[in-house]
């Protein structure tokens, strides 16, 4: 297996595409025989970062790199940044606006749950200018 | 026990076959928050939920849930379906109530 890199724009607007790159990604991690248990690893982390640009952040930009070792995700938004990381990834500490949390969002656990299932996970924020996160799950 | 035969054994409603009739139920999750099913259903479970939206549809693929069950009457709306349906996700439904519902399912399905 060589080194694969994908590319996802996300819309910010567009609720009914949020989870597609996560999707399109697992797909791909299937083809490629990856063990299930590392799919659903990165499946989980990739779609609650996703739905947290699209929420929180108006959108952005996913590069994930597949290799042999390991699944590497980096997703950039140009959204307001967090205020308090440690906050933030607190269990159940959430700021989803009401009409979000009617759909199923807000709980507050789409960090800790890209945490727990990453090996490494760095978040970059500047308040006003964005959010990086990057994460990666080994193979 | 697949989830289309748990659909017939409990006169279940069939709102989207899916991969219904090939996957196997090992469990059963009930939860409504969306990270929270996220973090804590297994692959494989029977995940009972009133929330019958696309990104519940997406929750399903990406958590390897078995098939989506709505209780308490819920329907898919028009998007959900047809996510449901591109996508391979078997969604049942029932007028239970979630408790019931559950109990039944794991009577019926031994789980
Ligand atoms: N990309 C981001 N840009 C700005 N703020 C963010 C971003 N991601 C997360 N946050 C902030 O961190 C909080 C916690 O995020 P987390 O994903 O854990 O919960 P949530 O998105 O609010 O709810 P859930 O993920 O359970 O549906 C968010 O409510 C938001 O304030
Ligand atoms: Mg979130």
């Amino acid at each position: 297996m060589s080194i694969l890199k994908l590319h996802y724009e996300i819309d910010g607007e567009d609720f009914t595409r949020a989870g597609e790159a996560s999707a399109s990604v697992k797909k791909r991690l299937r083809q490629l025989g990856v063990k299930p248990d590392a799919t659903r690893k990165v499946s989980i982390a990739l779609y609650e970062g996703e739905i947290n640009m699209v929420i929180h952040a108006h959108g952005g930009d996913i590069d994930v790199e597949i290799s042999p070792e390991a699944v590497r995700m980096v997703l950039a938004d140009r959204g307001p940044g967090i205020e308090n990381i440690d906050q933030a990834m607190k269990e159940g500490w959430s700021t989803a606006p009401d009409e979000v949390r009617s759909l199923g969002f807000g709980a507050g656990m789409g960090l800790p749950n890209m945490k727990k299932n990453s090996d490494e996970m760095q978040i970059e924020t500047v308040l006003g200018k964005g959010t990086t996160v990057t994460m990666a799950v080994y193979l | 026990m697949s989830p289309l035969e748990l659909a017939q054994k409990l006169n279940l409603s069939i709102l989207n076959e899916g991969e219904g009739a090939d996957r196997e139920l090992k469990g059963i999750y009930c939860c409504d928050l969306l990270s929270i099913v996220m973090g804590r259903a297994k692959a494989d479970d029977a995940w009972i939920t009133v929330m019958g939206n696309l990104n519940s549809i997406a929750v399903a693929v990406l958590a390897d849930t078995g098939c989506i069950i709505l209780s308490e009457g819920m329907q898919l709306d028009a998007e959900a379906a047809s996510k449901a349906s591109a996508q391979g996700v078997c969604v049942l439904s029932s007028d239970l109530p979630t408790f019931e519902l559950s109990r039944k399912i794991a009577e019926a399905a031994g789980l």
